[in-house]
C-alpha cells in the first residue's frame, strides 16, 4: 500500500479515482506508478507508432548482420570499385546496392545499418550511465542531506554553469590527434563520446532527483515504513526508488534523441566515432557531394531524423503521460 | 541588488578560472603527441625541434607552462596584452584570427536569432491560445520535425533543393557564397540559407517552449480574474498572459546567442561560411590545437559572459527572483 499512496501523490491520481473513493465505492486496487504511467501512454497513438518505430529498430541493429546477408549487401566497411561507374562516381539505389554506394563504393544501406548500431549503442550507454550516476548522486544527497548533500549540489551547479559540451568537443578533438590522450589510455571514439555524454547529463538528473527525494523522504507512507523498523536501505530501495521509476524513465526518454544528435554532431565534425560507419560521420563525408550522389547524404540523415523525432515523440508522450495536468489540456 | 551582481561576478570569475584550468588540462597534458614536432612541420631535425621546444615554453615544468599560459591570455600580465597561442599550421596568432571572423559569427546570429524570434514567439502564442486546434497540431508537429533534425542535414538538403550552382531549384546562394561575395548586400544574401536553416531549429524550440509556459500560465489565478473583471481576451493573453509566460525566454535567448557567437561550428561548416566556427572546425581537421584551444577558451567566454548579462537581466525584469 505504502508505494501506492506515494504514487497518487507523484502522479496526481486522476479525479475519476479520487471521485470514486469519496463517494465510497469499493475501494480500486491499487496500480503502481508505472501502471498508471502506462494507461496513460498507451492512449497516445502517435507515441505508440513511435515506440513500435524504435522496437523494430532495436531489432534492425541488433540483426543488422543477418539483415546484411538477407538482402545480400557486401559488409559496411568494404570498399569496391565495380561498384562506381566509368568516371569513378558512386552509383545511386540499385537492386544490388539498396541505397546505392559512397566514393570509395562502399555499401550505403550495410553502413546506415551499421550507423544505427553506433547511434543506439552510444546513446543507451551514455544515457543508462548518465541515469545510474545521477540516480546515485541525487539520492545521496537528497535523502542524507548534511555535507554530503552540499557538496554534491555544488558540483552539480558548477557543472551545469559550464561549457560542458564546448569543453567537450575540445577534448575530443585533442584527443582525436594520431596520438591519443593519456600516452593512448584515452583514445578517440566511443569512450570519449559517452564520457562528454555522462558529464553534460547527469547534472540534470542529480538535480531532479535530489529535489524528489527531499520531499519523498518526508512523506508518511516513508515514516510509516521507518516506524515499522525499516533500515536506510530498505526505505531507498522499496520505499523511494519504485516512486522515481516513471520521472527517471521520463527523462531518459528526453536524453537519448539529445544524446544521438550529440554522437552524429561529433562525428559530423570528425572528433566522435572513429573506424566504424556512423550516420554523422557518413554526412560529413557526403557534404561534398551531394551534387552528384544525393542518396549519399539521404539516407544517413533521414536515418537520423526519423530516429530522433522517434525518440522526441516517444519522450513528449511519456511526459504527458507523467504529467497529465500539462499542455495537452483544452 | 549591487551584493547580487558583486556575487554574480565573483562567480564569473571562479568559472571563468576553471574553465581555463581545464583547457590547459585538455589541450596541454592530456595529449601524448609532441606539439614542439607538430610546430615543426614535415620531418624536422631534431635541433630544431628543440628550438621550437624552448621557444614553445614546453623545455619547463608543467606548472610553470601553465602559469605562463594564464599570464599569456590576461590582459596586463606579461607585457603581450591578451595572447591565445599560435596556430601551427598558418604560423599566425589565434587572436587576431579569430576577431577577424567574428563579425562573420555575429551577422550569422543575429539574423538568424531575429528571424526565429519573428517566427517562434507568434507560433508558439497562436497555438498556445488555440491548443488542440488543426493550426497547434500541424505546428507543433512541424515544430518537433525542426528540433528531431540535425542542423547540418537541413542544411545540406537545403543546399540540394536551393542552391543557385547544383540545387534542383537554383534560387538562393549557397555554398562558399559568403566568401565569394563582395557588398554587403551580396552576404546578406549568401546568408539566407544558412538563417533560415539555423532559425528554424531554434523556432521549433522557442514555439514549444513559449506555447508551454504560456497554457501553464493561462491557468493561473490572476488571469481568471484579469477576464472576471472583464478584460478583453486579446488584453488577458498579451498584457498577462504572454508578458508572464515570456521571460525565461530571455534565459534561453542570452544562452543561445552565447553559443552562437562562440561559433556556429556547424552551420558555418555545412554552407562554408569563413566564421570562428568554420576555423574551429578547419583546426579539428588538421588537429591545430592552438587554435581550437583558442576557440574554445573564446566560446566558453561568451557562453559564461552571456549567462551573466541573462543573470542581471532577469532580475530586473522578474520581480519574483531572488536576490
Amino acid at each position: 500500500m505504502s508505494t501506492g499512496t506515494g504514487a497518487s501523490d507523484l502522479l496526481h491520481a486522476d479525479d475519476h479515482g479520487i471521485d470514486q473513493i469519496v463517494a465510497g465505492e469499493a475501494p480500486v486496487a491499487a496500480r503502481s506508478p508505472l501502471a498508471l504511467f502506462w494507461r496513460r501512454f498507451r492512449k497516445d497513438k502517435v507515441a505508440l507508432v513511435a515506440l513500435t518505430f524504435i522496437v523494430l529498430l532495436v531489432l534492425v541493429a541488433i540483426l543488422a548482420p543477418v539483415i546484411r546477408n538477407l538482402v545480400g549487401a557486401p559488409p559496411p566497411g568494404q570498399t569496391s570499385t565495380d561498384a562506381l561507374d566509368d568516371f569513378g562516381l558512386p552509383q545511386g539505389p540499385t537492386s544490388e546496392h539498396l541505397f546505392g554506394v559512397d566514393s570509395i563504393g562502399r555499401d550505403i544501406f550495410a553502413r546506415v545499418l551499421d550507423g544505427a548500431r553506433v547511434s543506439l549503442l552510444v546513446a543507451f550507454i551514455g544515457t543508462g550511465l548518465s541515469v545510474t550516476i545521477g540516480v546515485t548522486l541525487g539520492m545521496i544527497a537528497g535523502f542524507f542531506r548534511g555535507w554530503v548533500d552540499t557538496l554534491i549540489a555544488r558540483v552539480i551547479d558548477i557543472l551545469l554553469a559550464f561549457p560542458v559540451l564546448l569543453l567537450g568537443l575540445g577534448l575530443a578533438s585533442a584527443c582525436s590527434t594520431k596520438d591519443g590522450c593519456l600516452g593512448g589510455a584515452l583514445e578517440p571514439g566511443l569512450t570519449i563520446v559517452i564520457f562528454i555524454i555522462v558529464l553534460s547529463n547527469w547534472p540534470y538528473v542529480a538535480r531532479i532527483i535530489r529535489g524528489q527525494v527531499l520531499s519523498l523522504r518526508e512523506k508518511e507512507f516513508v515514516e510509516a515504513s521507518r516506524s515499522l523498523g525499516a533500515g536506510n536501505m530498505r526505505i531507498i530501495f522499496r520505499e523511494i526508488l519504485p516512486n522515481l521509476v516513471a520521472p527517471i524513465i521520463v527523462y531518459a526518454s528526453l536524453f537519448i534523441p539529445a544524446n544521438i544528435l550529440l554522437e552524429a554532431a561529433l562525428s559530423f565534425l570528425g572528433v566522435g566515432v572513429t573506424g566504424q560507419a556512423s550516420w554523422g560521420q557518413m554526412l560529413s563525408e557526403a557534404t561534398g557531394k551531394i551534387d552528384t550522389a544525393w542518396w549519399y547524404m539521404f539516407f544517413p540523415g533521414m536515418a537520423l531524423l526519423l530516429t530522433v523525432l522517434a525518440f522526441n515523440l516517444v519522450g513528449d508522450g511519456m511526459q504527458d503521460a507523467l504529467n497529465p495536468k500539462g499542455n495537452k489540456q483544452k | 541588488m549591487a551584493a547580487y551582481i558583486a556575487r554574480r561576478l565573483l562567480w564569473v570569475v571562479f568559472l571563468l578560472f576553471t574553465i581555463t584550468c581545464i583547457t590547459f588540462v585538455i589541450f596541454s597534458v592530456l595529449p601524448s603527441g609532441d606539439p614542439a614536432v607538430a610546430r615543426a612541420g614535415r620531418s624536422p631535425s631534431p635541433q630544431l625541434v628543440e628550438v621550437i621546444r624552448v621557444q614553445l615554453g614546453l623545455d619547463k615544468s608543467k606548472p610553470e607552462q601553465f602559469i605562463n599560459y594564464i599570464g599569456d591570455i590576461l590582459p596586463f600580465v606579461g607585457g603581450n596584452g591578451i595572447y591565445l597561442g599560435f596556430s601551427y599550421q598558418n604560423n599566425t596568432d589565434v587572436l587576431p584570427e579569430i576577431l577577424e571572423r567574428l563579425p562573420v559569427t555575429i551577422f550569422l546570429a543575429t539574423g538568424a536569432v531575429i528571424l526565429w524570434l519573428s517566427i517562434g514567439i507568434p507560433l508558439g502564442v497562436l497555438s498556445a491560445v488555440k491548443t488542440g486546434s488543426a493550426l497547434d497540431r500541424i505546428a507543433m508537429g512541424i515544430a518537433l520535425l525542426f528540433i528531431s533534425a540535425p542542423v547540418y542535414f537541413f542544411g545540406l538538403v537545403a543546399l540540394y533543393l536551393f542552391d543557385d550552382q547544383i540545387g534542383i531549384w537554383p534560387i538562393l546562394p549557397g555554398n562558399s557564397a559568403y566568401g565569394e561575395a563582395d557588398s554587403l548586400l551580396g552576404k546578406a544574401e549568401a546568408l539566407i540559407m544558412p538563417w533560415c536553416v539555423l532559425a528554424a531549429a531554434f523556432a521549433a524550440i522557442y514555439a514549444r517552449f513559449l506555447r508551454g509556459n504560456l497554457i501553464d500560465t493561462l491557468q493561473e489565478d490572476y488571469i481568471r480574474t484579469a477576464r472576471a473583471k472583464g478584460l478583453s481576451e486579446r488584453r488577458v493573453i498579451f498584457r498577462h498572459g504572454v508578458r508572464a509566460a515570456i521571460t525565461p525566454i530571455v534565459t534561453l535567448l542570452g544562452l543561445d546567442i552565447g553559443i552562437l557567437l562562440g561559433g556556429a561550428i556547424l552551420t558555418e561548416t555545412v554552407f562554408n561560411i569563413p566564421g570562428i566556427g568554420r576555423y574551429a572546425f578547419n583546426a579539428i581537421t588538421v588537429s591545430d590545437l592552438p587554435v581550437i584551444q583558442g576557440t574554445v577558451l573564446f566560446g566558453a567566454f561568451f557562453i559564461v559572459m552571456m549567462s551573466l548579462i541573462v543573470d542581471i537581466l532577469y532580475a530586473f525584469i522578474d520581480p519574483r527572483v531572488r536576490y
